[in-house]
């Protein structure tokens, strides 16, 4: 490397009870560079990016900024040093404004007061000089995510960072959004200052980082340059072998309509009306992609097809059957398979063995129970045989749900609907949070689930995925359908209908 | 560096894994680890405060000596002591032991279902008073016939007292800890009433006191040991009980239905069960129980009750402790059980030799021994909750709040 590192991290060890998250872990960051770090969930990303932060302490190791040695024991410190870390869940306080949020902690003052106009004064100077745009005035609640995340990165500015760790950034934004982050991250380059950019989407490394260090089971597996990298070889690199990126599928073949919403609408929690007249229809043996931003009303539309949720008004056919007002029970008995958004909150029942979890539908049903006596071994046996056709592993049949990983987690999730044998299965986020090999598991299941005459609803903030996946593609925008299109759509038109910019704003 | 190995016995990517250490080596350790370390504890800072007050080194030892003897446990050793006089102990700690297994069960299976059954005092009461009005009815009745149906309505009363609270809770969201300590004073003060009052409903024959008539000798439960105080076929339902509280969690679909409700009812809910019926059928079965304790205790040994028992009687308080040390579990429920009644029996001024051990101070050390043991237990629990709490929140910093525990 011919210019010093300006960050050295080497032999980095961190062990937890029965775990080494890291395990001689090397990195170096550049002065002025985009350094990815690159890993599947669990790789020790985080981990690694929390010792820096001075979250954790290593057990082994030695960090080295600017070649001098240092240690790191809090945030605090890791401030002082000019680090900063952008988390993927915003640290913001909703009603006050963007600058009153980065002084906090740091406020200038008047005598005892608080100095607002000069906080106001020293957030735009920075935000100017970045190119990020905020308005240092406005409230946090009223701004966009990716308006808010800006606020975190000069947050991190204002306290001085020179190194900024921006961990699984793009998660949370559109496209579009992603787009504007990659320039200011330029920008913010521009001016010198180095990036520690955490990820597992590979398009985004190829895009953004000058320089990528992957990680995986804990230990450094390669640092290689941009150039000359590809997917297809970082792939490789993250999960250890060969993966298949694209989905392979044949045209869909579709039947009779197997799911039909006519007019629906539904209340969030708040009784604000989420889903305004939703009107769509799903045949057997086809893919619709549900496509939209976070909070569009997705949630509460998947809620309500699975009986969930009270629908105020419209109409849910599952199979030819009506069930809109029953219960969740009913929903299941018409033919409604459901991958729950949230594994872990609704999709399993962590303290349960994997055999309970797997009965959760069918355990008062025979052969499971007859006249209200459950038969538990054979519930094992049942587990054992869909625990090998879904290759979930790290645990048999008594294991609780609760040791297996997040990507194992869901095949149980997938193997439990789909083993009812449904006509119609809605899958809610079914890769979220998973990592590259378990992800290719759950997008070929689904593929395999659509050729054997299913009917697929798939709703997801990932683009990638739906347009992947779906043979149909809606797009759903503050509750309602902005747009139907084909699965050749690109990636900026569904982008932009998303936020509202459809052409067919009109339609319901 | 390290030379450990990667974590190859663990799924490929468990770092954060790190975060059900704890909890697996309790796992790992079958649950016994704690209630026993806690007992353990309890004991010898028993024995410091002994040490402190009666001013004798010897004096812990030869205190809980006393206590071991006076609970008749050392009847199951041959050759210690007299076996006539440790057979009376040992009838008394099992006498004392029936209903507090029952009052465990009730806690424990609402527990299982997530909630915290406060009211097994008050659900017993009821049980107790609707056993006294069927005990002392409807003479010339076979005699298991009578005890039987004297039984069945201490059942179901009890399970009509904690059903109110369950009902309560499915329809309105009452919590379930509000209603049962009300249900609790509902129940002691409508029993007051029924003893107390002029012409008192439930009164004995003579008006003068508060006290209800002795039941009727053929719904009096099958004595099966000893002759003094003896013991009462009860304790057979107790342990039958147990039973059917395993089996009941374990091997119905009301019990699968009741544990996925306790552990997470939102999935339950995704499963297709009914949160709120579960949470009424929970409380009903709890309360059952707890009446269940009401209507043996009453025809074991009681036959009759006086008033003032209602303020002296803490057996469902009792019942939370043991359900806590015995962690929900029918066996640990068992042995709980065993122990504070051993404790409770061996600490009672009768057994006690006044020489040995002040009997004064012999009550209060059973008070002071249980309260520790209830605050280790808990304490755990609060230690295991904080561990898990630490790793969500991070340290001081500003760490993210993590929307699932990655794995």
């Amino acid at each position: 490397m011919a210019p010093a590192p300006l960050l050295e991290l080497k032999g980095i060890t961190k062990r937890f009870p029965g775990v080494v998250a890291n395990d001689g872990v090397n990195f170096e960051l550049a002065k002025g560079e985009v350094h990815a770090l690159l890993g599947e969930n669990g790789a020790g990303k985080s981990t690694l990016m929390n010792i820096l932060y001075g979250l954790y302490h290593p057990d082994e190791g030695e960090m080295r900024l600017g070649g001098k040695p240092i240690t790191i024991s809090s945030p605090r410190e890791a401030i002082d040093h000019g680090i900063g870390m952008v988390h993927q869940h915003f640290m913001l306080i909703p009603v006050m404004t963007v600058a009153e949020n980065i002084v906090l902690a740091m406020e200038p003052r008047k005598g005892p007061f608080l100095d607002i106009d000069e906080a106001e004064e020293r957030v735009r100077e920075i935000s100017e000089r970045f190119g990020l745009a905020v308005r240092p005035d406005a409230r946090i609640e009223s701004i966009s995510v990716g308006m808010q995340q800006r606020v975190e990165i000069l947050k991190a500015l204002y306290r001085g960072a020179e190194i900024l760790i921006l961990d699984e950034p793009t998660a949370v934004l559109t496209p579009q959004e992603a787009d504007e982050l990659f320039e200011i991250i330029r920008s913010l380059q521009g001016e010198g200052k180095s990036i520690i950019f955490i990820t597992h989407k590979l398009g985004e490394v190829l895009q953004i980082a000058d320089r990528i260090t992957v990680l995986r089971r804990g230990k450094t597996i390669e640092t290689v340059p941009r150039k000359g990298a590809t997917e297809e070889g970082l792939a490789r690199l993250m999960v250890g072998r060969e993966v298949l990126l694209r989905v392979d599928k044949k045209p869909a073949e579709p039947g009779k309509s197997a799911l039909r919403v006519e007019n629906l609408a539904v209340f969030d929690e708040r009784g604000l009306e989420a889903v305004r007249g939703v009107s769509f229809d799903v045949k057997a043996g086809e893919i619709v992609g549900v496509a939209g931003v976070d909070g569009n009303g997705q949630t509460e539309l998947v809620e309500a097809l699975a009986g969930l949720r009270k629908v105020a008004n419209g109409r849910i056919d599952v199979a030819g059957e009506d069930v809109t007002g029953s219960g969740c029970r009913e929903c299941l008995d018409a033919g409604l398979g459901h991958i729950p958004e949230d594994r872990q909150r609704r999709g399993l029942i962590l303290d349960f063995s994997l055999a309970e979890n797997l009965a959760l539908h069918n355990y008062r049903l025979e052969p499971d129970s007859k006249w209200g006596w459950l038969y538990p071994k054979r519930l094992v046996a049942r587990a054992r045989g869909l625990l090998s056709e879904f290759d979930v592993r790290g645990g048999g049949p008594q294991t609780h749900a609760s040791s297996l990983s997040g990507g194992n987690q869901q095949k149980v999730v997938v193997a439990r609907e789909v083993s009812r044998n449904p006509s119609v299965l809605v899958a809610a986020q079914p890769t979220r949070g998973l990592d590259v090999g378990a992800i290719e598991f759950v997008h070929r299941r689904l593929v395999q689930e659509r050729d054997e005459g299913r009917a697929i609803l798939l709703v997801s903030f990932e683009l990638d995925e739906i347009l992947s996946l779906s043979d149909r593609i809606l797009v759903i925008y503050e509750g309602r359908i902005v747009g139907e299109y084909g699965p050749d759509v690109s990636e900026e038109e569904l982008g932009i209908a998303m936020l509202g910019g459809g052409k067919e704003e009109a339609a319901a | 560096m390290s030379a450990v190995p990667p974590v190859q016995q663990h799924p490929p990517g468990q770092p954060e894994g790190a975060v059900s250490g704890l909890p697996a080596f309790y796992e790992r350790a079958g649950g016994l680890l704690v209630p026993i370390a806690a007992a353990l504890l309890a004991f010898v800072i028993g024995g410091l405060v002994m040490l402190v007050t009666e001013k004798s080194v010897s004096a812990p030892f030869e205190a809980y000596k006393a206590i071991f003897e006076g609970s008749g446990l050392t009847w199951f050793i041959p050759g210690v002591g007299d076996t006539a006089e440790e057979a009376r102990d040992l009838q008394q700690t099992l006498i004392v032991m029936t209903p507090l297994i029952l009052a465990a069960l009730a806690v424990a299976f609402a527990f299982r279902c997530g909630m915290f059954n406060i009211g097994g005092q008050g659900q017993y009461w009821v049980g107790l008073l609707m056993a006294i009005w069927f005990g002392t009815h409807f003479p010339g009745l076979a005699s298991p016939l009578h005890a039987g149906l004297a039984i069945v309505a201490g059942i179901l009363a009890g399970a009509v007292w904690g059903g109110i609270a369950g009902l309560l809770k499915a329809t309105t969201g009452a919590h379930e800890v509000i209603s049962t300590i009300m249900l609790n004073w509902i129940a002691i003060w409508v029993g007051t009433w029924l003893l107390e009052a002029p012409d008192g409903y439930l009164q004995g024959t003579d008006p003068s006191l508060p006290r209800s008539s002795d039941v009727l000798d053929s719904a009096k439960l099958p004595e099966i040991w000893g002759r003094l105080q003896p013991l009462h076929a009860g304790i057979f339902i107790a342990l039958f009980a147990l039973v059917v509280y395993h089996l009941l969690l374990n091997r119905t679909t009301l019990g699968y239905e009741v544990r996925a409700v306790g552990f997470n009812p939102d999935a339950a809910a995704y499963g297709g069960i009914s949160v709120k019926k579960n949470y009424f059928l929970a409380l009903a079965i709890a309360g059952a129980f707890a009446g269940l304790a009401g209507a043996i205790d009453l025809l074991g040994w009681k036959y009759r009750l006086t008033s003032t028992e209602f303020p002296a009687n803490l057996l469902g308080f009792t019942g939370i402790a043991v359900a806590l040390l015995g962690r929900n579990k029918a066996v640990g429920i068992l042995f709980a059980a065993l122990f504070f009644a051993a404790l409770d029996v061996g600490t009672s001024p009768r057994q006690l030799d006044p020489e040995v051990f002040n009997p004064e101070l012999a009550t209060n050390l059973a008070l002071i021994i249980q309260a520790l043991i209830i605050a280790f237990v808990g304490a755990e629990l609060l230690i295991l909750y904080l561990w898990r709490a630490r790793r969500r929140v991070g340290f001081s910093g500003p760490k993210r709040i993590e929307p699932e525990l990655k794995t």
